[in-house]
């Protein structure tokens, strides 16, 4: 039965040609608006790490200005200073901890086809690695002993191989940056997370991540500077030294920890390390430590921009529109065919197949909308691309968000159908065939 | 106007005021808001940087190897540079305006102030960065090519002359002429003097609150081995001029990088990226919406027609000219649009609401409401217009038929 109605639905659509394209153009631009945004929506927002993204914290401290908080009101900096994130470091109290910095590189490769390019860099420990696991095509990722001894290794990027050794297994092979040589000890598979999660401050949320990881430990010894974000509330004397033991902030420091009980020992030693540092004349603010997971971080900084939430909330206004508008054309339809309704109620149909059979109408226009729907999605975000490169990685339609479009389309549809087959219900027997 | 038997005719079958009213109100919160941001971000991407952006260009080049000398580099570079054909100035910087990245420093008239009394942007240039920029200095004078110094790690304090824009020295001296007045940009040092203002040259952050405050600091900054020129190209050789400077600049000296230079025009398109996108979208969402409106009513006023067939006729046949059909329907919608409309108005000011407490957005001007109102007022008389003439030109004698 409903394989016939499904068959009627389909015919009644080529019988108004004019007013089914109308209700399907309707539904399709309205989950396209829809499911355009929400992609995009659901590509910045989402848990980019969702197995272990609570257990990933980001470390805050507030050493900022007595006289005026980092941002008002009362937020600690968004990171730390090179002293503090290298004695959280040392200190080892989380199950793995990874302070890190970016970095510019001049490369300098050793096949003279190959210009010298200038590649981005982060400077960061052993742990980086597994904390945020980036997939490995060859090698490895380097060890704690070899953070201690500041050696001169890198892990390469799977599109840096590429550039350097032409993709072919580069472990042990050696890379030239300015004036120093770095063997190679890992080369990273493709690895695109949507949110480059790890390093929202100051760079693009949506940039792919670096080019080659160095470790943290020989960046400071050959003086390497961040080309990230500093800030600073105090005058810095000269020197390199001075920085370095500045309040300036310029690290970021991600700490691992497996359990809500280790979160809260690493809290207490947090609050200790500030409480002894406080002695020492440092940290003249109250205490205001934070350790945001990986969401909250992320929703901290606001990686989703205002920009795109509006265009959410635009959207799903849009789709009302379009909702009552298929609601009227849809109303306008089976009112005009009461008269057939009548006479198949008087010949015996009843009202709950009559009902289905609208219902399967409705759902075959909602169908019909949300495929056209999905190509347009699909469009919509090639468009965003277009304006808008720095959306790249974000603008992209996966599994869930295609079986989402396809469930708001029938919902969208039943919804519409709703209240125009149940007055296609309510069509009595009798009174149109009176006049026929 | 027989008003009163449209109303009576439309309580009997409500849903169809419903569903019109909603489309209509739903579509007027929209358009309305959708239209003021757009408005917002056309007025941010027209403001002035400041900049000649037509014939300027900058290149970044970073050194590498043992006996790189950036000090030399940079003297040897501007001079190559301002000897190049089709060169009109060229000056050294640390950044540009749109571009999203520079450095800021928080500056106070007194130095026992605890906290600054304003942010500015800086940007370091040489005598000839007044001119390469394209700004316009209003007042006092241009840096003298002997004030030039350097600015590295082991730079302490800030040069005794400097230049601002005219935003900034109202922000600090208001009502006051700048030039010749002192600030702190380092408390424990000594004061620098302002020499010179320019009109306008904005900050490297479009969309940041210290977009006009910048000042200019005469000093080469031989940072990392990074090197960066502005450069000012004859009217119209700018693309030319660049290819040339490209090859030129890795030639004088092998041990650096040079990078790809960028047109100040391809930096405004990408620091400007978001706002066109949102303003695109924006008007995409409006231009469907406002068709899928007109659509909806075009197709339930043909079903009204269709359904009242019989009792247009029974008017005709009672003597209603065509006009007065034609007015009838032209009558209803309007009828129904202006409900639609009350009720679009308040759900605008409610969206408004929410945007402004949810991303501290500006209140609506008032004239959106009542332009949106005539918008879809007409919008509706068009989109009525098709099916109404067609119910005017039902025959009276449709009366007599049993159909």
């Amino acid at each position: 039965m409903i394989r016939y109605y499904v068959w009627m639905g389909a015919r009644s659509l080529r019988k108004n040609p004019v007013l089914s394209a109308l209700m399907i153009v309707g539904i399709a631009l309205g989950i396209a608006a829809c499911m355009t945004s929400l992609s995009v929506f659901h590509a910045m927002g989402s848990d980019p790490i969702p197995w272990k993204s609570s257990q990933l914290h980001y470390v805050q401290l507030d050493n900022w200005d007595p006289n005026g908080a980092f941002t008002e009101p009362n937020e600690p900096p968004n990171q730390v200073t090179y002293r503090d994130a290298v004695a959280l470091m040392e200190a080892g109290k989380a199950d793995r901890q990874a302070a890190m910095f970016r970095v510019l590189m001049p490369l300098r490769p050793e096949r003279r086809e190959v210009k010298p390019f200038l590649a981005v860099g982060r400077a960061t420990g052993a742990d980086f690695f597994p904390m945020f696991e980036p997939p490995f095509r060859f090698g490895g990722p380097w060890s704690k002993s070899e953070d201690e001894q500041h050696a001169r290794i890198a892990v390469l990027s799977r599109e840096t191989n590429e550039k350097l050794f032409g993709g072919e297994n580069s472990v042990g092979k050696r890379v030239r940056v300015k004036d120093v040589e770095y063997s190679v000890v890992g080369v990273l598979d493709e690895w695109r997370p949507r949110v480059k999660f790890y390093d929202v401050v100051g760079s693009a949320p949506f940039d792919d991540p670096e080019e080659l990881y160095i470790p943290y430990s020989t960046a400071v010894e050959i003086n390497l500077g961040t080309v990230g974000s500093n800030s600073c509330w105090q005058t810095v004397p000269a020197g390199r030294d001075a920085y370095l033991a500045s309040e300036c902030v310029w690290q970021q420091l991600w700490v691992q920890l497996g359990t809500p009980a280790r979160l809260s020992e690493y809290t207490t030693f947090l609050n200790n390390y500030v409480e002894e540092q406080k002695k020492l004349g440092r940290f003249q603010r109250p205490l205001n430590n934070r350790l945001y997971d990986v969401n909250d971080w992320l929703a901290n900084q606001k990686v989703v921009s205002r920009d795109v939430q509006i265009q959410v909330g635009l959207a799903f206004a849009f789709l009302g529109v379009c909702l009552v508008n298929t609601i009227g054309l849809l109303l306008a339809k089976f009112m005009r065919r009461s008269g057939e309704i009548g006479l198949r109620r008087a010949l015996g149909a009843s009202r709950l197949q009559i009902f289905a059979q609208h219902l399967i109408e409705a759902a075959v226009v909602g169908l019909s909308g949300g495929a056209i729907g999905l190509c347009l999605t699909g469009l919509g975000l090639w468009m965003i691309r277009r304006l808008d490169d720095g959306l790249k990685n974000v603008t992209h339609l996966d599994g869930p968000m295609i079986a989402s479009a396809v469930a708001l389309s029938l919902l969208a549809a039943l919804l519409a159908g709703l209240y125009p087959t149940w007055r296609a219900c309510r069509v009595p027997p009798a009174l149109h065939l009176k006049t026929q | 106007m027989e008003i009163r038997p449209i109303l009576s005719a439309l309580m009997r079958s409500k849903i169809a005021l419903i569903l019109i009213g909603l489309q209509i109100a739903l579509t007027l919160a929209i358009v309305c808001n959708a239209l003021f941001i757009i408005h917002q971000r056309i007025e941010k991407m027209g403001r002035p940087s400041g900049m000649h952006e037509a014939d300027t260009f900058y290149i970044s080049s970073i050194g590498f190897g043992k006996d790189f000398d950036v000090k030399r580099t940079y003297a040897e570079d501007l001079a190559t540079l301002r000897s190049l054909p089709g060169v009109k100035f060229a000056t050294m910087t640390n950044t540009v305006p749109m571009s999203d990245g520079g450095w800021s420093e928080g500056v106070q008239l007194k130095p026992d102030q605890t906290k600054s009394t304003a942010a500015t942007a800086i940007y370091f240039v040489d005598e000839q960065g007044i001119d390469t920029f394209g700004a316009n200095l209003i007042s006092g004078r241009n840096f003298r090519a002997d004030e030039i110094g350097f600015h590295d790690r082991n730079t302490q304090g800030w040069p005794a002359s400097l230049i601002i824009t005219k935003a900034l020295g109202e922000k600090l001296f208001p009502g006051e002429d700048a030039v010749g007045k002192q600030f702190y940009m380092d408390k424990d040092r000594p004061p620098s003097t302002v020499i010179g203002v320019v009109d306008v040259l904005q900050a490297p952050w479009p969309g940041s609150k210290i977009v006009e405050y910048s000042t200019l600091v005469p000093e080469y900054t031989p940072y990392e081995a990074m090197t960066r020129y502005l450069v000012h190209a004859e009217p119209g050789r700018r693309d030319e001029v660049l290819k040339v400077v490209e090859a030129k600049l890795g030639e004088i000296n092998k041990s650096r990088i040079v990078r790809e230079a960028r047109t100040i025009e391809s930096v405004r398109r990408e620091g400007y990226q978001s706002d066109r996108a949102m303003a695109l979208i924006l008007a995409g969402v409006i231009i469907s919406l406002l068709a899928i409106t007109a659509l909806g009513i075009v197709g339930m006023a043909s079903f009204w027609v269709t359904q009242r067939t019989k009792q247009i006729g029974t008017r005709r046949a009672l003597g209603a000219t065509r006009k007065d059909i034609l007015r009838y329907f032209l009558t209803e919608n309007f009828l129904i649009t202006s409900l639609g409309l009350l009720l679009g108005a308040v759900l605008t000011y409610s969206f408004n609401a929410w945007l402004m407490a949810t991303y501290e957005a500006v209140r609506l001007p008032w004239y959106y409401v009542p332009i949106g109102f005539i918008v879809l007022w007409l919008l509706g008389q068009m989109a009525v217009l098709g099916p109404a003439t067609r119910a005017s030109r039902v025959p009276p004698a449709v009366a007599t038929r049993s159909v």
